[in-house]
C-alpha cells in the first residue's frame, strides 16, 4: 500500500476559503500546548486575548493602531506576491519610509501641516520604493533571486537607521538617548477620541481601496496578473515583464514603505530604534493569509492586531514572552502552507492492484 | 534477450500502444522508427517501467518480468538515456555518476571508484574529464555521462531516445563508434530515431511503429529509405477534401535568405527563402527540429534573425518586438500551448484579451471595461463553440482542444493577416482537429495566408495549398499537395532533394 498524492481536478470554493480558517483553528489549537506548558489555560489566555483587544474602546483603539502599519506593509508584500515575486524586505522598506519620513519632518522646516505630510509622504514613498527597487533592479537585468536581496537589506536598513539616530541625527538635548528630536506639531497626525488611534489608519483604509482597484480593475493590474501566471506568456504577449517587475518591486517597498511614514508621523513623532518589532515580517503571514486579495489584507491585518494586542496583555496579567505571539504567527503560516497542499492535492492510498 | 509481445496500453480517450510485438537479440543495434504520436515514447516508458500495460507481456532472458517503477527495470540492466539528460549542472562528472550508482559503501574509496569510471571512459576512448562541472561540458560530452552511469551499472539493454536530436552531425558520429563498440561487447541497444540516414547507418534490425501497432521488422539488408518511409508513413489513401482555392496574387509574406542561430551558435535556420500568398495555406513539412520553430519564433518577433529579411506587405519586419509584429498582423499559435499560449490561472475571460488588453474597446482609461471584455469572451465562446465551465474558473481547467480554441479565438480575433500555426493540432482529438482546420480554411476564404506547421502529413495534404519542405534549417523543396505522394514528402524530409 503506497500513499500517493493526486493533483485536485478542481478545487472547491469551500476548501479554498476554509482552508485558512482552518489554518488558524489548527495553530490555534497547538498554540494551546504551547501556553499549558508555561501554566497557563489556554481557554482562559484566548477569552483574555479576545476580551482585552475588542472589549473596551481603548483595547478596540489600539487594535487599529496596530493593524495600521500590518495594513501597509501586507499590502506592499502582497502586490509583489501577485507577480509571483517574493518581497521578503518589507521590515527594510518600513525602516526605509520611516527614515525619509523622519527626514523631511526634521530637516525642512515646512510649517504648514497639509504640506508637511505631503512631503513626509513623498519622501517615505520613494524611499521604501528605492529600497526595494535596488532587488528589482537586480532581478530584472542579472536575474538575482529577489528573496535573498530583500531579506538582506532588512539588516541593512535596519543598522542604517540605527547609525542615524546614535550619530547624526540624536537629539542633542536627548540625554544621549538614541532617539531623534521629536517632531513639530505639523509633522503629526491628527488623532481621535482621545486615543492613540491616528489618522494613519484611514490612510491604510483608502491605501487598500486604491490598490484593490488598481489590482482587479486597471490594465495594470491586469498585467501583472498575467506576469504572474505565466511570464512566458506575458513576453509572448508583448509586456514587457522586466520593467514591470522593477515598477512592481519599487511599488511595493513604497506601500511598505508608507508603513514607516504613518508609525512616525502617528505614533512615535521621532525616528528611534525598533520602530518596527517585525511588522515586515508579520506583513509575509498576512499576505498569505489573505489570498494575496488587497481587501483580505484589511481583514487578516485586523485580526493579527487583536492577537498584538492580547499578546501585550498575556505578558503583563501571566508573564508570558512576547515571543509566544511570533511563535502563534509561525504556527499559522505553518499549517497554512500545509493546507495549501490539501487544496491542491488529494491523498489516496493505493493498494497494489493489478490494473490488467 | 528481451522479447516484447501483444502489448497495449490506453490512456484515457486515447489507445497509445495497440499491440506491439518485438525481440531484442543480444549484440544487437534495433531500431524503433515511427512518427510522433506513433507510441515510441509509450514504449520506452512501459518498457522502464513507468507504465504498467494492460495486456501482453515482456520477457527478459526467457523469464517473465513486470516492472512497477524504474528502480525494478535498472535492477534487471535494462538503462535508458533520456532526451532531456538526468544531471546536476553544478557538480562535477564524477560527482554526478556517483549519484547514479547504488549499493556504494557509507565508506568508500574514491581513488578506486574514480579508477572504475576512468577504465569505462579509457575503453570507449572518451573525452572526459572527472573533476570538471557538468555545466561547462558540451551536450554531447553530457550524454556520454548518461552513457557511463549505465555501463557503471551494469546494465545489458541501453534505450537511447533521441539521442542525436541535440546533437551535431560530429558529436553524432562519435556516438555511433561508442554504440558500435557496446555491441561488440555484446550489450543490446534500442535505438529511437526518425532520422533515416541514421537509422540507414547504425541499426542491425528496424521496427516500424505507426498509430501503436508494430508494422514489421525488418532486417538489415531488407530495407532502404525508401521502404522504411513508405512503412512509416503508411500507404493510406490521402484524404481529399472538398477546398475552393484562394490564393491570390498578392504578396503577403517574403522571407529571403534568413538565417537564425541558436543558443550553442548553430544554424536553426540556414539561408531560407520562402513566399507566402494572399488567402494561401503554405504547409511546411519537416521532422521536428529542422527549423521549423525558429522560423516560427523570427516571424512573431520573438527571435531575432541574424541574417536575412522578412518583408510583411513590403515593409520590412525583420528588426520588430513582438508586440509590432503583432500590429504588423501576424497571429502566432505557438507549438506548447500550456507553457507559453496561456496565463493558465487567468479566466477565459482575460486569456481572451491577453493581447489586444489595451485596446480602446477593452479599456476606459486605465481601468478595463469587464463589460466589454465579459460580451467579447461571450461572443468568441459562442462562435468557437468552447466549453468554458463556469464563468470565472481558470483557465487551465480546460481541456487540451478547449484551451487551443481560446488560442485560436485570441489570435484569430484581430483579423489578422496571417496566421503562423505549430503543430496546431497535435494532442487533439478529432472533433477538434477538425474544427481547427475548418478555422484556418474559413479564413483562408477571408483573405488569412496561412503557416502551418505541421508533422502530420495527413493535416499538411488535407488543407494544404502549397507544401514546403524543411530538413536542417533549409528549404528542400515545395511541392503541390494535389500532384505528390507521401513517399516523395518523407524522402524530402529525411532531406533528399527532389525536383
Amino acid at each position: 500500500m503506497k500513499l500517493i498524492a493526486e493533483k485536485r481536478e478542481t478545487r472547491s470554493r469551500l476548501f479554498r476559503f476554509g482552508a485558512p480558517l482552518v489554518s488558524v483553528l489548527a495553530a490555534l489549537f497547538v498554540a494551546g500546548f504551547l501556553l499549558l506548558a508555561a501554566g497557563v489555560s489556554p481557554a482562559q489566555a484566548y477569552l483574555e486575548i479576545v476580551r482585552e483587544a475588542l472589549g473596551s474602546g481603548y483595547g478596540l483603539s489600539e487594535t487599529l493602531v496596530k493593524a495600521t502599519p500590518l495594513i501597509f506593509a501586507g499590502l506592499g508584500v502582497s502586490l509583489a506576491f501577485r507577480m509571483q515575486i517574493w518581497n521578503i524586505g518589507a521590515e527594510g522598506q518600513i525602516y526605509m519610509g520611516a527614515m525619509g519620513a523622519s527626514w523631511v519632518a526634521l530637516f525642512s522646516g515646512i510649517e504648514s501641516h497639509g504640506l508637511m505630510l505631503a512631503g513626509m509622504f513623498c519622501a517615505a514613498f520613494a524611499c521604501g520604493g528605492l529600497w526595494a527597487g535596488v532587488a528589482g533592479l537586480l532581478r530584472a537585468r542579472w536575474r538575482v533571486n529577489e528573496v535573498i536581496v530583500t531579506l538582506l537589506m532588512n539588516y541593512i536598513a535596519i543598522l542604517w537607521v540605527d547609525y542615524l539616530i546614535f550619530g547624526p541625527w540624536k537629539d542633542p538635548k536627548g540625554f544621549n538617548f538614541p532617539l531623534t528630536a521629536q517632531f513639530s506639531e505639523a509633522a503629526r497626525f491628527s488623532e481621535y477620541f482621545d486615543t492613540r488611534l491616528h489618522s494613519g489608519f484611514f490612510l491604510a483604509l483608502c491605501c487598500a481601496l486604491l490598490i484593490y482597484l488598481f489590482m482587479e480593475r486597471t490594465i495594470w493590474g491586469y498585467q501583472i496578473k498575467v506576469i504572474g501566471s505565466n511570464p512566458q506568456a506575458a513576453r509572448y504577449a508583448g509586456m514587457k515583464t522586466g520593467l514591470a517587475i522593477f515598477l512592481v518591486l519599487f511599488l511595493s517597498g513604497a506601500v511598505a514603505g508608507i508603513a514607516g511614514f504613518s508609525e512616525v508621523a502617528g505614533l512615535q513623532h521621532r525616528l528611534q530604534h525598533g520602530i518596527s518589532p517585525g511588522y515586515g515580517y508579520t506583513a509575509i503571514i498576512i499576505a498569505w493569509l489573505a489570498k494575496r486579495s488587497a481587501l483580505g489584507v484589511v481583514v487578516v491585518s485586523l485580526l493579527m492586531g487583536v492577537l498584538l494586542v492580547g499578546g501585550d496583555s498575556l505578558q503583563i496579567s501571566w508573564q508570558l514572552p512576547i515571543a509566544f505571539v511570533s511563535a502563534f504567527q509561525g504556527l499559522i503560516l505553518f499549517f497554512l502552507l500545509a493546507a495549501d497542499f490539501f487544496v491542491q492535492y488529494r491523498l489516496r492510498l493505493d493498494r497494489e492492484t493489478d490494473h490488467a | 534477450m528481451l522479447q516484447i509481445e501483444n502489448i497495449r496500453k490506453t490512456f484515457p480517450g486515447v489507445v497509445a500502444l495497440d499491440s506491439v510485438s518485438f525481440t531484442v537479440a543480444p549484440g544487437e543495434i534495433h531500431t524503433l522508427l515511427g512518427e510522433n504520436g506513433a507510441g515510441k515514447s509509450t514504449l520506452m516508458n512501459v518498457l522502464t517501467g513507468l507504465y504498467r500495460p494492460e495486456r501482453g507481456r515482456m520477457l527478459l532472458r526467457g523469464q517473465p518480468v513486470q516492472f512497477g517503477s524504474p528502480r525494478d527495470s535498472l535492477a534487471q540492466g535494462i538503462g535508458m538515456v533520456h532526451q532531456h539528460f538526468m544531471l546536476v549542472a553544478g557538480h562535477s562528472v564524477f560527482e554526478n555518476i556517483l549519484l547514479a550508482l547504488d549499493g556504494i559503501p557509507n565508506l568508500f574509496s574514491r581513488r578506486r571508484l574514480k579508477a572504475r569510471v576512468r577504465a569505462v571512459i579509457e575503453e570507449f576512448d572518451l573525452d572526459l574529464d572527472l573533476e570538471t562541472p557538468v555545466w561547462k561540458l558540451s551536450i554531447g560530452a553530457q550524454q556520454w555521462i548518461e552513457l557511463i552511469k549505465l555501463l557503471m551499472r551494469d546494465c545489458r539493454l541501453l534505450i537511447l531516445d533521441e539521442p542525436t536530436a541535440v546533437l551535431t552531425p560530429q558529436e553524432s558520429d562519435r556516438l555511433f563508434a561508442v554504440l558500435d563498440k557496446l555491441k561488440a561487447q555484446g550489450k543490446s541497444i534500442i535505438f529511437i530515431s526518425h532520422k533515416m540516414r541514421e537509422v540507414m547507418a547504425i541499426s542491425d534490425r528496424v521496427t516500424v511503429l505507426k498509430k501503436g501497432r508494430s508494422l514489421t521488422t525488418l532486417v538489415r539488408g531488407a530495407f532502404d529509405e525508401k521502404r522504411l518511409a513508405a512503412l512509416m508513413i503508411g500507404a493510406d489513401r490521402i484524404p481529399r477534401w472538398e477546398k475552393r482555392m484562394h490564393v491570390g496574387k498578392e504578396l503577403v509574406l517574403e522571407i529571403s535568405d534568413l538565417s537564425v542561430r541558436n543558443d550553442r551558435g548553430l544554424s536553426d535556420l540556414d539561408s531560407f527563402s520562402i513566399k507566402l500568398h494572399r488567402g494561401e495555406i503554405l504547409g511546411i513539412a519537416g521532422v521536428a527540429g529542422n527549423g521549423q520553430k525558429a522560423l516560427a519564433e523570427v516571424l512573431t518577433g520573438l527571435k531575432t534573425a541574424s541574417r536575412g529579411r522578412i518583408l510583411a506587405a513590403g515593409y520590412d519586419i525583420t528588426r520588430s518586438t513582438a508586440r509590432s509584429s503583432y500590429i504588423a498582423g501576424i497571429a502566432h499559435i505557438p507549438e506548447d500551448r500550456k507553457s507559453i499560449g496561456i496565463a493558465p490561472d487567468l479566466t477565459v475571460d482575460e486569456n481572451l484579451i491577453m493581447k489586444s488588453f489595451k485596446q480602446r474597446s477593452f479599456r476606459h482609461w486605465i481601468f478595463q471595461n469587464k463589460q466589454a471584455i465579459r460580451r467579447n469572451a461571450e461572443e468568441k465562446i459562442a462562435q468557437f463553440a468552447i466549453k468554458a465551465g463556469p464563468g470565472g474558473s481558470p483557465v487551465r481547467y480546460l481541456s487540451g482542444g478547449n484551451i487551443q480554441k481560446v488560442i485560436i479565438a485570441r489570435e484569430l480575433s484581430e483579423q489578422p493577416t496571417v496566421l503562423v500555426a505549430l503543430y496546431p493540432t497535435r494532442g487533439l482529438d478529432i472533433g477538434s482537429a477538425e474544427y481547427v482546420h475548418k478555422v484556418m480554411a474559413d479564413g483562408a476564404g477571408r483573405g488569412m495566408s496561412t503557416l502551418l506547421i505541421s508533422e502530420d502529413l495527413d493535416e499538411l495534404l488535407k488543407i494544404s495549398d502549397r507544401i514546403a519542405v524543411m530538413f536542417r534549417g533549409r528549404l528542400v523543396g515545395c511541392v503541390d499537395p494535389q500532384n505528390t505522394t507521401r513517399e516523395a514528402i518523407g524522402l524530402m524530409m529525411s532531406g533528399e532533394v527532389r525536383p
